[in-house]
């Protein structure tokens, strides 16, 4: 399984930094999925026999958390918080304008592959509500227009 | 993006190198970094627990237990080794500070984690930053970098003899994780289910060593605490609540952000001066002080300080500075709702009173507020919360419980108001769910 050198560097450097392989296991996997889209099969098994650990106890940790999926997303992952300072700042709207703009439902996917969707809960941006992030990138102090006009911007980005 | 804001009234500790590059270690440098370390580096470790002891910095994280205290728990002598673990699993709703920290003073929190290391003689720190907070990460591998490049880390720090190892941890999103001992199963590599206490990490934590755990805000402190000295620092404060925190203010505002103000200050000036008051000409309905797993105050029980003693005599809790300001045109039958989906969500599902107590709770809230509500189910929504109080492996099912069992208590007219089929007075809809009714 082909990997970037970066991942490589720094899955190599992190062994050095805990007493048991293991530990390694959650940063690794969301590195892993940042550069394969996805925590499909061969990557389960990949981190697996790298970690002397079975599929399924690497299975059992993916499962676990949130950010972690084993099927694919849009390029372009839009998760809008709907916990309750964003809640109180019109957080619904704009996950409903997102909803209506994008045409699909909460963990849904565009047919093009570009974007999906996703309630999620608070992302700490709190104190600048409502917000979302797009893959790690944080959006805040949002309105409806702003998020159309963002969604826009990300969507000719794509296209490029 | 994470705009600063500023007050006159603030009184900047943690937050007095935000906006000023400190980040780079030249300029943390230069704004008396790295000083209380060597500082700490000359004296004993008792005397450093000592310090901390006699400033009164308490847990930013939400218990609000004594630093100081916390690390004399470690045992002197370990045939395992001990360790530091620095918590920034940032993710009670409402709390948003712990980010600032991360992007404006990210050597702060290295700093303060040596100083930890020394204080209970453990030569490797752990910081744990939640998978959200991705640049974050990226800010604070940078800065451990320049930390290991200039020799204080690594092998013996600043010519002392000492050698400490610091590393940078990610998670990959589960509020859960923000417990202490899930958090210390997460750092191995496992599903983030927390552990049964006794023993506490102090003794037996990380693989089996003895590990301190504290927050992000409350190791970013320690370096001040050092270097301004115990009395001052304790002196900013209250009595038993030393300094200042960073608040977290969100919600009906006007000018919502993070505000350090000094521990014991009004709750009622923090929102009608600090923050602006609320918006929209509204009226102010309740606060909740510290994060969604505190109880919520009412508009006529915030005048009081805000420090950990005092919000408790009020009945809720300081908790984690997330201070979430709610006006009166808010259903809190929906609010209520919205709170449990998040700790449904978030539940672990190790333990049957918070699995089945949260989703219980989510099932008859959601249904209650799309209008098949019956009348028994208020007390049920309260029976169910507080039969999961106390009664769950880990603090989450109480930190569901409280504020659903105070937005019960205290605003149940609004409850009665959705009954017998009637829209939601606020006018709030939530799409048709069929649920099942509580039977007990």
């Amino acid at each position: 399984m082909k990997l970037s050198e970066q991942f490589e560097t720094r899955f190599a450097e992190m062994l050095t930094h805990y007493p048991t392989k293991r530990s390694v296991l959650v940063p690794t996997l969301l590195y892993m999925q940042d550069e394969l889209g996805c925590l499909g099969d061969e990557a389960i098994a990949e981190i697996a026999q790298r970690l002397d650990l079975t599929e399924l106890e690497v299975r059992n940790v993916i499962s676990y958390y949130s950010m972690l999926t084993t099927r694919p997303r849009g390029k372009y992952n839009v998760q809008v918080c709907t916990n309750v300072s964003c809640l109180l700042r019109g957080g619904e709207e704009i996950l409903h304008t997102c909803k209506r703009k994008l045409g699909i439902d909460h963990k849904g996917t565009t047919p093009d592959g570009m974007f999906s969707l996703e309630e999620v809960e608070c992302i700490g941006a709190c104190s600048w509500a409502p917000a979302m992030q797009v893959n790690y990138d944080f959006h805040e102090n949002l309105t409806p227009e702003s998020v159309e006009r963002l969604l826009d911007d990300y969507k000719k980005k794509g296209s490029q | 993006m994470a705009d600063l804001v500023s007050h006159p009234e603030e009184v900047k500790v943690v937050s007095r190198r935000f906006g000023q590059g400190a980040a780079r270690i030249e300029r943390y440098l230069e704004l008396d970094g790295y000083k209380a370390v060597q500082k700490a580096l000359a004296m004993k470790p008792d005397e450093i627990i000592n310090e901390v002891k006699a400033s009164n910095l308490r847990g930013r994280g939400g218990a609000g237990f004594s630093a100081g205290l916390k690390w004399s728990f470690v045992p002197k002598q370990s045939p395992k080794p001990k360790y530091i673990l620095c918590n920034g699993d940032e993710s009670e709703p409402g709390t948003c500070k712990d980010r600032l920290i991360f992007q404006h003073d990210p050597h702060s929190v290295i700093e303060g984690v040596m100083i930890a290391a020394l204080a209970v003689q453990a030569h490797t720190g752990f910081i744990y930053i939640r998978g959200e907070y991705r640049y974050l990460s990226e800010i604070m591998q940078k800065a451990l970098a320049e930390a290991y490049a200039r020799g204080f880390l690594g092998k013996n720090i600043f010519g002392s003899g000492y050698d400490l190892d610091i590393h940078w941890h990610g998670g990959a999103g589960a509020y859960e994780v923000g417990e202490e001992s899930a958090l210390m199963e997460s750092l191995e590599g496992k599903r983030g289910v927390p552990r049964i206490r006794p023993p506490f990490p102090a003794v037996i934590g990380l693989w089996g060593g003895p590990t301190v755990i504290n927050n992000a805000e409350t190791l970013a402190s320690v370096p001040h605490v050092i270097l301004g000295g115990a009395q001052w620092y304790a002196d900013l404060g209250t009595p038993k609540n030393g300094g200042t925190r960073l608040f977290c203010i969100s919600g009906s505002v006007n000018k919502p952000g993070v505000y350090e103000l000094p521990l014991g200050y009004n709750l009622k000036k923090m929102i009608y001066d600090v923050a602006g008051g609320i918006w929209q000409g509204r009226k102010l309905k309740g606060v909740i002080p510290g994060g969604s797993s505190t109880p919520i105050l009412t508009a006529d029980e915030i005048d009081i300080g805000m420090d950990f003693d005092q919000v408790g005599k009020a009945g809720s809790m300081l908790g984690s500075g997330g201070v979430v300001v709610v006006d009166d045109a808010t259903c809190m039958v929906k609010f209520a709702q919205r709170i449990i989906k998040f700790y449904q969500h978030e539940s672990c599902g190790w333990c049957i009173p918070c699995r089945e107590g949260t989703d219980w709770l989510r099932k008859t809230l959601t249904r209650f507020h799309n209008g098949g509500g019956l009348r028994k189910d208020i007390d049920n929504i309260y029976y169910l919360a507080e039969n999961m109080l106390g009664r769950t492996f880990c603090p989450l099912g109480d930190a569901a419980a409280m504020p659903i069992m105070a937005i019960v208590k205290k605003f149940r007219n609004e409850f009665e108001d959705h009954l017998e089929g009637r829209p939601c007075p606020f006018g709030e809809t939530n799409r048709i769910e069929e649920l099942p009714v509580f039977q007990h």
